[in-house]
């Protein structure tokens, strides 16, 4: 398979003005004033994407992920380092972005393609596209500066998935848009990846990670710290959040809490659409402390299914091992496998103390004939 | 992960060229950067003329209408009311301003360009150098307009040109291309870290109207005085000299004329050889060649940090 981005030992440093002279009179009254710091925004990164992957890039604010998809992308040069792009490359840093107001939709679909590196030939094949996909048929030569914000940003989208670039570069966007556009582009994504394209995402949703990256890579103060399948980084993720929540308080270590294992006294994890199942679930700690269970379970799809906080009933830790057990009373699901996250933490709503992801696989039997994730028993009435 | 779909053409990457991001390019990559990106460029010189006469009637008509009208202006004051006794002098005027309105105008215009599009260059990915390189180009295109309305004019009052001589213009037109990007290129980056260098350019480019031999000739007014002083060679300093000089010598012609006041001769351009005039143009042309890669280069180096002055 080959790599279509190589990032190699990429560093990007900027230089912070604490009193910026940004003129020429002022350099000249102040030529030696203005204290400079340099900040690392990125710290010796190595990754790649190989041709048809999805990768999910995932941070908190400030981890670096917007300065490294900006370095990949061309938009920042890097300071060290070396970033191999293959193929052609479509980056929606800010849908929009090159948008000249005073001209019509149309001319701005031809000027923002030549902006993404497409030549006009290839526009005009996908014009029709394009239109059809923003479903701004009636506004297209209607200038940009009359379009609604919404308007402006399913255009831009619709011109970047359009020319069918070989990587597509995402950040944040798709947190725009109404929520049936949000669908549409999450549909034009999957078609994306069924076709064997790149793409690489940057998020810090960890939803939208599950729901679309076959990989996930998880940047934290400028450092690469995981780069793996999607739920060991997010496992990663979730303790790193959960690590520097902990830390100002400095009462205790991220690491004195650990979820070791969740197992069913059957042995199995298959239970029927209706019935109860009981989990025992194994904790280590350090020191004493009481906190809250949290269950998260997922289809295999990515899609939520329900994030519980076990009714809010603490539970104590003693120090060394322990065991809790957790019981799921008729569960509603419907036929299908379930991936259940686990965690720990110190209120309902708070921090998490520990996490495990993926602690178990559910498979659920059913023998009704409803389709979909739970079951609903509507009553009908006349 | 995923498995292309049936039917849908795979691409083949293993054989796509690969473009490398790092600190610096070199040079070479950065011209095949912007050659590799023309299409941007003409795509940003179109809409920025189609901005510009948006909205009027006439659109891009008033750029044709607006240097005939200049013209006009010019062909009556000089000709009925200052007269300076230069024959034909609305001819010699116009000859050198449209060399100086494709300069002064891709200059001025190139100066601010990456800070008020600083929005575009955070957040899309194309060599920087298009934004100045693209006011350069709607300036060849106003430049290209001009000389029709001169060519038209000259054909309307039965003024033939230097045959001979025309086919020095295209060097000395590129000599202008490459000056004038060169400067718009490295203006357009300076005025990132230094924000006033806008206001001052306009003074400078003030200064270098009237250092170069547009509204007066060289030859009829200062050249004597400069000779005595030695400071002759000083004056050619000014790259922008020798390409007005050819374009008078090719639609002016006459290099020495009779004053219409008061019948004496007057010595108006320089009475170089023709081979003068295309040595010392493909020396400039050569120079500007060097120049224009040197600007490339600095820009480079400049464009590393825009992101954290814009």
């Amino acid at each position: 398979m080959v790599n279509v981005i190589e990032v190699e030992d990429v560093s990007k440093q900027f230089k912070i003005h604490h009193e910026r002279h940004q003129s020429l009179k002022e350099r000249i009254l102040h030529p030696r004033s203005g204290s400079t710091e340099v900040f690392r925004a990125l710290s010796h990164v190595n990754f790649t994407v190989s041709d048809g992957e999805t990768v999910g890039i995932l941070g908190r604010n400030g981890s670096g992920k917007s300065t490294l998809l900006k370095t990949i992308c061309g938009v920042l040069q890097p300071t060290s380092g070396e970033i191999r792009l293959r193929g052609s490359l479509a980056a929606l840093l800010e849908l929009g972005a090159g948008f000249q107001h005073e001209l019509s939709g149309r001319d701005n679909v031809y000027l923002y393609g030549s902006m993404l590196g497409f030549s006009r030939r290839m526009v005009d094949a996908i014009f029709d596209d394009v239109v059809a996909f923003s479903e701004l048929e009636q506004f297209i030569d209607t200038q940009v500066k009359f379009y609604s914000s919404g308007m402006y940003v399913r255009l831009a989208f619709a011109v970047a998935v359009n020319v069918n670039p070989d990587i597509l570069v995402v950040d944040e966007v798709l947190a725009v848009g109404d929520e049936r556009f949000q669908a549409k582009c999450i549909d034009r994504i999957r078609h994306f990846q069924r076709e064997g394209r790149s793409i690489l995402f940057v998020t810090h949703q960890a939803d939208q990670v599950r729901a679309i990256c076959d990989r996930a890579v998880v940047l934290d103060g400028g450092e690469l710290i995981a780069d793996g399948p999607v739920a060991d980084s997010l496992r990663v993720f979730r303790e790193h959040l959960l690590g520097d929540a902990a830390a100002p308080e400095g009462a205790h270590d991220a690491h004195d809490v650990h979820i070791d294992a969740v197992t069913s006294p059957t042995g199995s994890f298959q239970v029927r659409h209706g019935a109860s199942m009981h989990v025992d679930v194994d904790v280590t700690s350090e020191r004493a402390l009481s906190g809250y269970l949290l269950m998260e379970v997922f289809t295999r799809g990515g899609l939520l299914v329900s994030r519980s906080d076990a009714q809010a009933t603490p539970v104590s830790l003693v120090p060394g091992p322990n065991r809790f057990g957790l019981d799921l009373i008729d569960v509603p699901l419907l036929d299908g496998v379930y991936e259940v996250n686990l965690g720990l933490v110190d209120r309902p709503g708070g921090s998490v103390l520990a996490w495990r992801e993926q602690a178990a696989t559910l498979q659920v039997a059913y023998d009704g004939r409803a389709s979909g994730v739970i079951e609903l028993t509507p009553a009908v009435r006349q | 992960m995923s498995e292309p779909a049936a039917g849908v053409e795979r691409r083949h990457l293993e054989n796509a060229p690969v473009r490398v991001v790092s600190a610096r390019d070199p040079l070479r990559v950065r011209l095949a950067n912007l050659v590799s990106r023309r299409e941007l460029l003409t795509s940003l010189i179109f809409s920025d003329i189609r901005i510009k006469y948006k909205g009027s009637a006439l659109g891009l008509l008033w750029s044709m209408l607006s240097p005939a009208l200049t013209l006009g202006i010019y062909f009556l004051v000089f000709s009925k009311f200052l007269m300076n006794g230069i024959p034909n002098f609305v001819v010699y005027l116009f000859s050198g301003l449209i060399v100086w309105n494709m300069f002064q105008s891709a200059v001025s215009s190139s100066t601010g360009v990456i800070v008020d599009r600083a929005g575009l260059v955070k957040k899309v990915s194309f060599p920087r150098e298009i934004l100045a390189l693209s006011n350069v180009g709607a300036s060849v295109i106003y430049f290209a307009i001009q000389l029709t309305v001169l060519g038209l004019f000259l054909a309307v009052i039965g003024h033939a040109p230097a045959w001979g001589y025309l086919w020095i213009l295209p060097i000395s037109f590129l000599a202008l291309y490459l000056l004038t990007a060169s400067i718009s290129i490295l203006m357009s980056a300076i005025t990132v870290y230094l924000r006033d260098v806008r206001h001052l350019m306009e003074v400078v480019l003030q200064l270098w109207f009237w250092v170069s031999p547009v509204v007066y000739s060289y030859e009829n007014s200062i050249a004597a005085t400069l000779h005595n002083h030695g400071l002759a060679n000083v004056y050619f300093l000014n790259p922008v000299t020798l390409i007005i000089l050819t374009f008078q010598r090719i639609f002016y012609v006459a290099t020495t004329v009779k004053s219409t006041t008061t019948g004496a001769t007057l010595h108006i351009l320089p009475t170089w050889p023709m081979s003068t005039y295309f040595y010392l143009n493909a020396a400039l042309l050569g120079i500007m060649a060097v120049i224009f890669l040197t600007s490339v280069t600095i820009f480079g180096r400049l464009e590393g940090n825009f992101e954290s002055e814009l």
